[in-house]
């Protein structure tokens, strides 16, 4: 039972990694970038090249995933994306789904269609107990750094001048102007940092999801889901949301084999239907 | 003569004449269609594309009628076609080969669906309703899937045997038929929702849709004319479904895959939302730039349609129609006539 | 009625257009249709590269006709890979159509190759079913029981009393998951629990915790390649050996594709396949090295079904001295036989399946790489579902 729940807890937190970029992009900037995924696929290929063939160290792979998908998030944002911001979600879509299919041709065409692995470092493999519970080291470390971002991420916004800038810049980006905030800077920034930490999702989720060519679409659904039932206006939600959703796939799948690959979809039908703001969401004022 | 002229040519000066002018068939229009079964001659080698292209054409159509007129946007539209594709497989499979009552059933099996999952897309924000509607067509995909039974499961439905259309045409392997078949019912389809879209209905809708409280202050009951709206797509949807199910003979899980909800909304934005040509339009450019690109580079085309795709958001204006609407009235502007609208 | 009369009036008036055709021309025309993008491109990747290289390596002239290769993506959706067919069929005139990369795939084409009457070579679905769908198939691959089965026999034999069977929820992984409980019963043994997981899903751990708590002697799985090393990897993370759980598979979990990279996990892990890299025969060393220098990649399993598919379309071309029709190519090719990089194999004259030896093979480290080392041999392995029928 108890194992149950903490790999329940594992998959939830794998989800989020994935996810909190988005929502920082997604429900931050009111920005549908489905190109999300193709972001962590980039941290990701990252890494099994450093790792691969350089031998770089794994640990190292976690900075660098994060700050070269937030430099091609950068320049990205500033070549493309800015232009994006005024049209509709629609356009949203088609541009973003766009880049995807680009991004996964470019992969096919340097890396290969088959799959890429990677082998964790030894300290990283096998089991440990904790209060009990026998749990894998690799995803007790992947949970830790989901809990660390995700306090972080909430201090930043709530906390600090920029996140209150960053605020201010999407609920009026012209009253923001006036008040002397670089919008287009705070955008860039923290459009920058969402691909940054969807870079980080794909280093971490490379040795549990493996990577390919179609990444960012086999995964998109996914983060789409953690979103909408986490409702976008805070990071705690998507967190909650996706540990209950992680929690009850696993248990659901456990318990009930038949019907486990109808969990997440019903929760979240079941959810945005008496919630249309998510779980945790507010509605927006606009 | 001048009968003719004022039909094409409404005086757009008065309210009726501009709320009637787009009501009234374009040369540009009887064109298309004229040009659509000339290709049966001009393009034989080509037939099974084009009803593809058909086929996808009225899948958009559906779309748009959702999308275009009353603004809910779904990534989920999928599961009205594969719904309408399975009851069509299976009719053919056990028993009633007949197309076009196979055609009626499905579009009514698609429609009930649509009717009872609209009152799930009424709230909520974009985001949501292309959650919700995308839940619905996965939760459909796992129930055929584990149905396998009765669907065949990841194998796919085989043996539906179609009989002749209207009794009188069989399906033959060049398409032919299947092309005349999709032709036709694309061009009946077309026609009413070119009316619906033009009736009083469609013009409140389109009030809806720019302010759906500012529509119910005015007296406009939304929620009922969406639900009516939302069910008829689906129709539209099933019958799409259907006629690729019984012009393949073959229906598989990927009828209700994601991608087809996801390909069709893109198919729909390239084209340009809200004008119903948008769907025809882009359906024939998605498709033909596909078997273009594919044939050159049948690994790696995606890369190109991908650049197509973001190239026609950061330069135009509403897809291909977008950019047609804009070179025309450039055209006008030049030739000094002031619009031809 | 009014449809078969239709039918033979379309296949006669097809069987001319193409037989005219056919001798008209010098060339003799091949359309592949491979999944070359989406989640199932690395299949089509492989296929496409060992038809190429068979083509590189043995000229593109047989019997005095000029043999052309026409590849079509048609992206793992089963309505583009019937339309691609009917049109190289009715457009291109093509006398063989090959690839096929998913069981729906080929199930959707296989009325056009019958009313067409052009032979079409199964190189990759493997689901049992699929050559009875026509009497214009052939396979060059396998078939999941085909495989499954040797494995079900040994098991028993060397120590396994108790399974719990894990396969993936479509055709295949039923086929699999029926083949191995069948022959692990009459062997003696005892299934315990038969899971069954969804084909879109990244995580194994329920599935492999209710396997746990079963306590079998072993775990076996079928799964497609891409979604092997997850369950490799999760396997070895919750400890299952160390409950005296053994991990067997069929030889798609150990995709020679894939195997180097799912590090020292893979160690050990027994399978049966009819096709490693490793397969120690001068062939397959040519093919390996051959494979490795054009396409920098091992071959595996699928791409020798699309080399052996190639040369059995020579074999045959030669055998009618360049006569391309299909019926008569169709004959020709049932009952060959020749030594493939995987071994000995023959073509059943009457299911039109392969008939092949079938290895046990455990994954080992050789000079630095893993490999599936192949230990035992079941030879001349026939469909066991059709063989069953009869």
């Amino acid at each position: 039972m108890l194992t149950i729940l903490s790999d329940g807890i594992a998959y939830g937190m794998v989800l989020f990694v994935l996810a909190c970029g988005l929502s920082v992009t997604l429900g931050l900037m009111n920005f549908i970038n489905l190109a999300h995924g193709a972001f962590a696929m980039a941290g990701g290929y990252l890494t099994v090249v450093l790792m691969n063939r350089f031998g770089v160290s794994f640990f190292l792979c976690i900075p660098a995933g994060f700050l070269v998908s937030a430099a091609l998030g950068a320049l990205l944002e500033r070549t493309l994306y800015a232009r994006l911001y005024a049209k509709s979600h629609l356009d949203q879509v088609l541009f973003s789904i766009g880049l995807v299919f680009m991004a996964v041709s470019a992969i096919d065409y340097f890396m290969g269609a088959q799959q890429q692995l990677i082998t964790l470092p030894p300290s990283l493999q096998g089991r440990v107990t904790v209060l009990g519970v026998s749990i894998g080291v690799y995803r007790l470390f992947v949970i830790a750094i989901c809990l660390v971002l995700a306090i972080a991420l909430q201090l930043i916004l709530s906390r600090t001048r920029f996140g209150s800038q960053l605020r201010a810049a999407v609920d009026d980006a012209r009253v923001a102007r006036g008040l002397g905030i670089n919008v287009s800077l705070i955008f860039t920034f923290t459009f920058a940092f969402g691909s940054g930490l969807a870079g980080l999702g794909g280093v971490l989720g490379a040795e549990i999801l493996g990577m390919d060519p179609t990444f960012p679409l086999k995964f998109m659904i996914y983060f789409l889901v953690v979103i909408s039932v986490g409702g976008t206006t805070t990071l705690t939600g998507p967190l909650l949301a996706s540990i209950l959703l992680g929690i009850a796939d696993v248990a659901g799948k456990y318990y009930v084999p038949t019907v486990g690959s109808f969990i997440i979809y019903t929760i979240m039908v079941v959810v945005l239907i008496l919630r249309p703001q998510g779980l945790f969401g507010r509605a927006h004022a606009r | 003569m001048s009968a003719l002229l004022t039909y094409f040519r409404p005086d757009t000066r008065t309210a009726s004449g501009a709320l009637l002018a787009p009501a009234r068939w374009q040369p540009l229009e009887i064109l298309f269609w004229l040009f659509a079964v000339s290709l049966f001659w001009l393009a034989p080698s080509k037939v099974l594309l084009l009803n593809e292209i058909a086929i996808l054409a009225l899948f958009a159509l559906s779309l748009d009628l959702i999308l275009g007129y009353a603004g809910i946007v779904s990534l989920g539209h999928g599961a009205f076609f594969g719904l309408g594709a399975y009851v069509a497989g299976l009719l053919g499979k056990h028993g009633l080969h007949d197309p076009v009552a196979g055609l009626l059933i499905s579009g009514g099996v698609a429609a009930l669906l649509g009717f009872v999952t609209s009152f799930l897309v009424l709230r909520g924000s974009d985001l949501t309703k292309l959650m919700v509607t995308l839940g619905v067509a996965l939760i459909l995909r796992e129930l055929a899937n584990k149905f396998s039974t009765i669907t065949g499961g990841a194998d796919g439905l085989t043996g539906v045997t179609m009989g002749p259309v209207l009794g009188l045409f069989e399906f033959d392997i060049f398409g032919k038929t299947a092309y005349a078949y999709s032709l036709a019912v694309l061009f009946i389809l077309f026609y009413i929702a070119r009316r619906l879209v033009n009736s009083p209905y469609g013009l409140l809708l389109r009030a809806i849709k720019g302010n759906s409280l500012r529509a119910g202050a005015m007296g406009v009951p939304t929620s009922l004319r969406l639900v009516i709206i939302y069910t008829i797509a689906a129709g539209y949807a099933g019958i799409a479904g259907a006629l690729l199910a019984q012009t393949s003979q073959f229906v598989s899980l990927d009828v209700l895959d994601f991608h087809r909800s996801a390909d069709v909304l893109l198919v729909l934005v390239l084209g340009g939302s809200g004008q119903l040509w948008g769907a025809v339009v882009g359906a024939i450019a998605f498709k033909i730039m596909y078997d273009f690109l594919a044939a050159i580079t049948p690994q790696y085309w995606q890369f190109w349609v991908g650049l197509v795709l973001v190239l026609i958001v950061l330069l135009g204006k509403g897809g291909i129609l977008g950019f047609y609407g804009a070179g025309r009235d450039w055209l006008a502007n030049r030739l000094g006539k002031g619009g031809v609208r | 009625m009014k449809r078969r009369h239709l039918l033979i009036a379309a296949a006669a008036g097809l069987g001319l257009l193409t037989s005219a055709g056919a001798y008209a021309q010098q060339t003799v025309k091949i359309g592949l249709i491979l999944p070359m993008t989406g989640p199932f491109a690395s299949t089509g990747r492989q296929i496409e590269g060992l038809t190429k290289l068979y083509m590189a390596q043995n000229g593109n002239m047989v019997a005095g006709k000029k043999v052309e290769l026409i590849v079509k993506d048609d992206t793992g959706v089963a309505d583009v890979t019937k339309r691609i067919a009917q049109e190289l069929v009715v457009n291109e005139k093509v006398s063989v159509l090959a690839g096929f990369g998913l069981t729906p795939l080929a199930l959707a084409t296989a009325p056009i190759a019958t009313q067409a009457k052009v032979p079409m070579i199964v190189m990759a679905a493997a689901t049992s079913i699929i050559t009875e769908q026509s009497p214009y198939i052939v396979r060059t691959g396998f078939t999941l029981p085909q495989v499954t089965a040797p494995l079900a026999e040994w098991a028993p034999k060397n120590g396994i009393k108790k399974v719990v069977t894990l396969v993936t929820d479509y055709g295949p992984g039923h086929d699999a998951e029926k083949a191995f409980k069948e022959g692990f019963t009459k062997g003696g043994g005892q299934v315990l629990a038969e899971l069954r997981v969804p084909l879109q899903n990244p995580e194994f751990a329920p599935f492999l915790q209710r396997a746990k708590d079963a306590r079998p002697d072993a775990l076996f799985v079928f799964v497609p390649s891409g979604a092997g090393s997850a369950v490799m990897k999760q396997f070895a993370e919750r400890d299952l050996a160390k409950d005296g759980i053994r991990l067997i598979a069929t030889g798609d979990v150990l995709d020679d594709d894939i195997l180097n990279g799912m590090g020292d996990v893979a160690l050990g892990v027994v399978s049966s396949h009819h096709y490693s890299a490793a397969h120690n025969s001068p062939e397959n060393k040519a093919l390996v090295e051959a494979f490795k220098k054009s396409n920098n990649m091992r071959p595996n399993f699928h791409g020798v079904g699309g080399w052996d598919g190639m040369h059995l379309i020579y074999q045959a071309l030669k055998k009618t001295n360049g006569d391309a029709d299909g019926t008569k190519l169709l004959d020709a090719m049932k009952g060959q036989s020749w030594t493939s990089p995987r071994g000995p194999v023959m073509i059943d004259p009457e299911t039109r399946d392969i008939v092949q030896n079938v290895f046990i093979r455990k994954v080992e480290k050789v000079n630095g790489e893993l490999f599936n080392v192949e230990f035992a041999t079941v030879e001349k392995v026939k469909d066991p579902v059709k063989a069953a029928k009869k």
